[in-house]
């Protein structure tokens, strides 16, 4: 073992010297010449004894090549052969059934389909087998781009034996990335802790890694008692800070349920709130807004994001269009009895739910993430936000600040509180009050059009998307107290928060029902919301 | 007394009258026609009448709180399912040892779910009074809370229809959980007898069907007997002008709280005598469209006239049964669409109608 052992280390010193070597041999060697190179080395490691394939190996890193991980990760995966009869070694693409699809490894063109029997396999034995995974990794950690260095010092944590640290460590010396520092520096302090170093424990105690607690409950659970007491307090410290990720994590949850909640409400929060009408098709409403975005990436195929911007409007007009059909054809007749307007915006409802279900199918659809909003934003081991949720949150709070404005700023905004608070005098000072309500209307289906874009981003797309909506809306605009804008954002987002705060004890359904039945109990308190109208608005 | 005097009036004459006729009729026609005769009623018929039936009581009990109250309850359905789940758990008792598995005692899902013994609030459900006592009371009890709550504070109108929305929501969502006991989603279902009688015979689904007529003729007669009392002016008086009503010195509050009380017990016996005729209860009864759809049943016949609820709910689900056997996908169109057309053109619904008829030809 010991022959083996110096044997990878030399390997790894070659490798750390590698960048030189590489724009060494870049400045005296051709074109030509590496090709052949490449061949005489890949040769060497086919034809090479046992004993031998070290060196092999040990030269193709040591070449400098930029194609020798792929050679290297192909003779791991068995995919290196030789044909029979000209000696070449050649990639194998496909290893299924009788041909085999093959590639040349200089160039990566692909050579076509060739029989298993003319091909001959690259052997290998397991010893060299675990160690590729090491030479792979610190391959990896002499790339240029910083992110690949640092995935691969990721996944050096846990994986480090004796063979690697000195090699680690002198890539440590060289590297100028502090992220990539910091993980060689927690994967060689993994491998520390399990030999018994004391001072590693206190590396490792900043660190959130899975690996490094797995590390840390080794040793307290090891002979070694100075260590497993320090190691303790080490864990103590990461599950302290566990616990705060975990809290920051559920918050962003129960924002982001909160932001959808808001999205949904905000809505109904101009036309029940301000307007006073129910609108039970406020879901359905929602539901065009999705479909919206389904059509719109139908007509851009392969351009998601494109799509999901245009759609943003399409969304609004058509959801607002829809909308201000339904106020004309039915609403305008029951002004003043908002029972029956419940029930005839209810079988409205019911028509939108089943024209979706007849015209484009009773099944969901796909809508496409588009790339920049797919991923997620790593904050640390314990911690990555989803980036779509992200963008549902500041859409939410977008709208919500483009309604404000439009509410408090605007000649409609005015004109709309003026109708509430006092149609007659309003329409006395001039004021074309069925105007108003119609744009109204048409200014709270069009935001709940918004909700739909953007939930089509969180769920399935489907004709049930909006009933699914259409409790939690209403419950978010009562609790907050009607015709309040700030009311149903503070409702909203922390309803979604006590929501997340209750799953993880409660269950899903359970806290949903926590929720309800809470919001039926507080409704009972305190009937007019958290945020009761004051003054003249209160009267109507 | 209360109960007698609607016996009076020609229009509980005429219904009753009606509906005595009907159930002798239909059962005449079962008994006595020979099988391959036109006229001949099957049991299949008799079944489904008898479930109109139990809609039409669940359609009364709806009335009496919003045509005389004022009060549009979106979440009746789960009155309903109460009523029905306490039968539907007498029934499951009732199965015995005769299940899959063959539990004397546990249901064949709680032995599914490896359960070892009987929650607490199934003990008792195997006494055929303790479960007709329940099926009064649990709705009863959840109505007379909620209500306490609800109209203690003034909350009324369109907050109070959301709310019982709310609550039938939650509802479901609880009764949907394997864990709350109540078969989750399968509900309770593969019932055999109901006080001996084996419910897969002709003579039990004759009987179900005469007792949901006599059912709905008594809960005809107590909502009516409600309505034209004192009580009965007072609560309409609380629904045309609730403040006024408050100011003269009524409390306000304790008759609609009474009112509701009455109605969801209604519900809850029109649940238990439906479960046994459709053979399951699942949760899928509370669900909110359920609820809103039986409004719509009152709506259609016209509210605050109770028989105007009967005819509804009778008309509405006839149609229901045509139309999902045609044409399944246009159903929810035509129901989507009649809950416009009510509402915007037919405000006192056919009830209104016939009213004015009436008006018209004696003047």
């Amino acid at each position: 073992m010991g022959i083996i052992r110096s044997l990878t280390q030399l390997l790894f010193a070659l490798i750390l010297a590698l960048p030189i070597a590489a724009s060494a041999q870049t400045e005296d060697a051709g074109e030509d010449q590496g090709i052949d190179q490449g061949q005489k080395l890949l040769t060497n490691l086919a034809e090479a004894p046992d004993s031998k394939v070290e060196e092999a190996i040990n030269a193709i890193v040591s070449s400098g090549d930029e194609r020798a991980r792929g050679w290297i990760e192909a003779y791991g995966r068995n995919r290196l052969s030789r044909v029979k009869d000209t000696g070449q070694v050649v990639l194998v693409l496909n290893n299924r059934g009788r041909d085999w699809e093959i590639a040349d490894p200089l160039t990566g063109e692909n050579m076509g389909e060739m029989s298993r029997r003319e091909l001959d396999r690259v052997a290998i034995n397991n010893r060299i087998r675990g160690q590729l995974v090491g030479i792979l990794a610190m391959l990896d950690l002499n790339a240029a781009d910083p992110d690949v260095r640092e995935a691969s010092a990721r996944e050096m944590m846990g994986k480090v034996d004796a063979t690697l640290v000195e090699p680690l460590e002198a890539r440590l010396e060289l590297e100028e990335s502090a992220a990539v520092r910091e993980r060689i520096r927690s994967a060689l302090a993994i491998y520390r802790v399990g030999e018994g170093d004391l001072d590693a424990v206190e590396e490792l105690s900043g660190s959130l890694h899975p690996r490094a607690r797995a590390a840390l409950s080794e040793a307290v659970r090891g002979d070694n008692p100075a260590l497993a007491t320090k190691a303790r307090q080490a864990l103590a410290t990461i599950e302290q800070k566990l616990k705060l990720n975990n809290a920051a994590e559920t918050l962003y949850f129960g924002l982001s349920l909160g932001s959808v909640l808001v999205l949904a409400a905000i809505g109904l929060a101009i036309t029940f709130g301000v307007m006073g009408v129910i609108n039970m098709a406020h879901g359905e409403l929602i539901m065009l807004g999705a479909y919206t975005t389904w059509g719109v990436q139908q007509l851009l195929p392969g351009q998601p994001g494109l799509a999901l911007i245009l759609s943003i409007p399409a969304g609004f007009l058509v959801a607002a269009t829809a909308g201000i059909i339904i106020e004309r054809s039915v609403i305008q007749f029951l002004k003043g009895r908002p029972l029956e307007t419940l029930l005839a915006t209810f079988g409205i409802s019911l028509i939108l739910q089943q024209l979706v279900r007849t015209v484009i199918s009773p099944q969901n659809r796909t809508v496409v993430t588009p790339e920049w909003m797919s991923g997620s934003l790593v904050i640390n081991d314990a911690l990555s936000l989803t980036l779509n949720r992200m963008y549902v949150l500041a859409f939410a709070l977008i709208v919500f600040a483009g309604l404000m404005l439009i509410m408090r700023k605007t000649r409609l905004g005015l004109e709309v509180r003026a109708v509430t608070q006092n149609r007659n005098m309003a329409r006395s000072m001039g004021i074309r009050a069925t105007r108003v309500d119609i744009m109204t209307f048409a200014l709270g289906s069009g935001v709940a059009g918004l909700a739909g874009v953007a939930l089509s981003q969180l769920t399935n797309v489907g004709p049930n998307l909006g009933q699914n909506y259409i409790i939690d809306s209403f419950m978010v605009v009562v609790f907050g107290g009607v015709g309040n804008l700030w009311g149903t954002l503070i409702a909203g987002l922390s309803l979604g928060t006590i929501n997340q705060l209750l799953e993880p004890w409660a269950g899903a359904v359970l806290a949903k029902i926590i929720v309800l039945v809470f919001i039926i109990l507080f409704i009972q308190k305190r009937p007019k919301g958290l945020f009761p109208q004051k003054g003249r608005a209160a009267e109507g | 007394m209360w109960l007698t005097r609607p016996l009076r009036e020609r229009s509980t004459q005429t219904f009753l009258g009606v509906l005595f006729a009907a159930l002798i009729v239909v059962t005449f026609l079962h008994l006595a026609m020979p099988e391959d005769s036109a006229f001949y009623v099957s049991s299949f018929t008799v079944t489904l009448m008898g479930k109109y039936l139990c809609y039409a009581l669940l359609a009364v009990a709806v009335d009496l709180v919003w045509g005389y109250l004022g009060i549009l309850s979106l979440g009746h359905g789960a009155f309903f399912a109460l009523g029905g789940y306490a039968m539907g758990m007498y029934l499951m008792r009732q199965i015995g040892d005769r299940g899959t598995y063959g539990d004397p005692i546990l249901p064949d899902f709680m032995v599914f779910l490896n359960w070892q013994e009987l929650p607490w609030f199934w003990l008792g459900f195997d006494m055929a009074w303790f479960a007709f006592l329940m099926v009064i009371l649990a709705p009863g009890i959840l109505a007379l809370v909620f209500g306490f709550l609800a109209f203690r504070s003034r909350v009324t109108g369109v907050y109070l229809s959301i709310i019982t929305q709310a609550l039938t929501f939650a509802l479901m969502l609880a009764f949907f959980r394997n864990e709350m006991g109540f078969g989750g989603n399968n509900g309770l279902t593969d019932f055999r007898d109901l006080l001996g009688f084996n419910l897969r015979t002709d003579a039990t689904r004759l009987g179900l069907f005469i007792a949901s007529g006599i059912a709905l003729a008594i809960g005809y007669l107590v909502c009516r007997g409600i309505v034209t009392s004192k009580l009965g002016r007072v609560s309409v008086a609380c629904r045309d002008a609730e403040a006024r009503t408050r100011f003269l010195g009524y409390r306000v509050e304790r008759v609609q709280l009474f009112v509701f009380v009455v109605s969801a017990m209604i519900a809850g016996v029109a649940g238990a005598l439906y479960v046994p005729q459709v053979g399951i209860i699942n949760p899928s009864e509370f669900s909110p469209i359920f609820s809103i759809e039986i409004v719509v049943w009152v709506a259609l016949g016209g509210r605050a006239t109770l028989y105007g609820a009967v005819i509804g709910a009778i008309l509405v689900n006839y149609a229901k049964t045509v139309f999902t056997g045609v044409m399944p996908d246009a159903w929810l169109f035509m129901l989507g669409g009649l809950f416009v057309l009510v509402t915007v053109f037919l405000p006192k619904g056919i009830a209104g109608l016939l009213a004015s008829r009436r008006k018209e030809a004696t003047t």
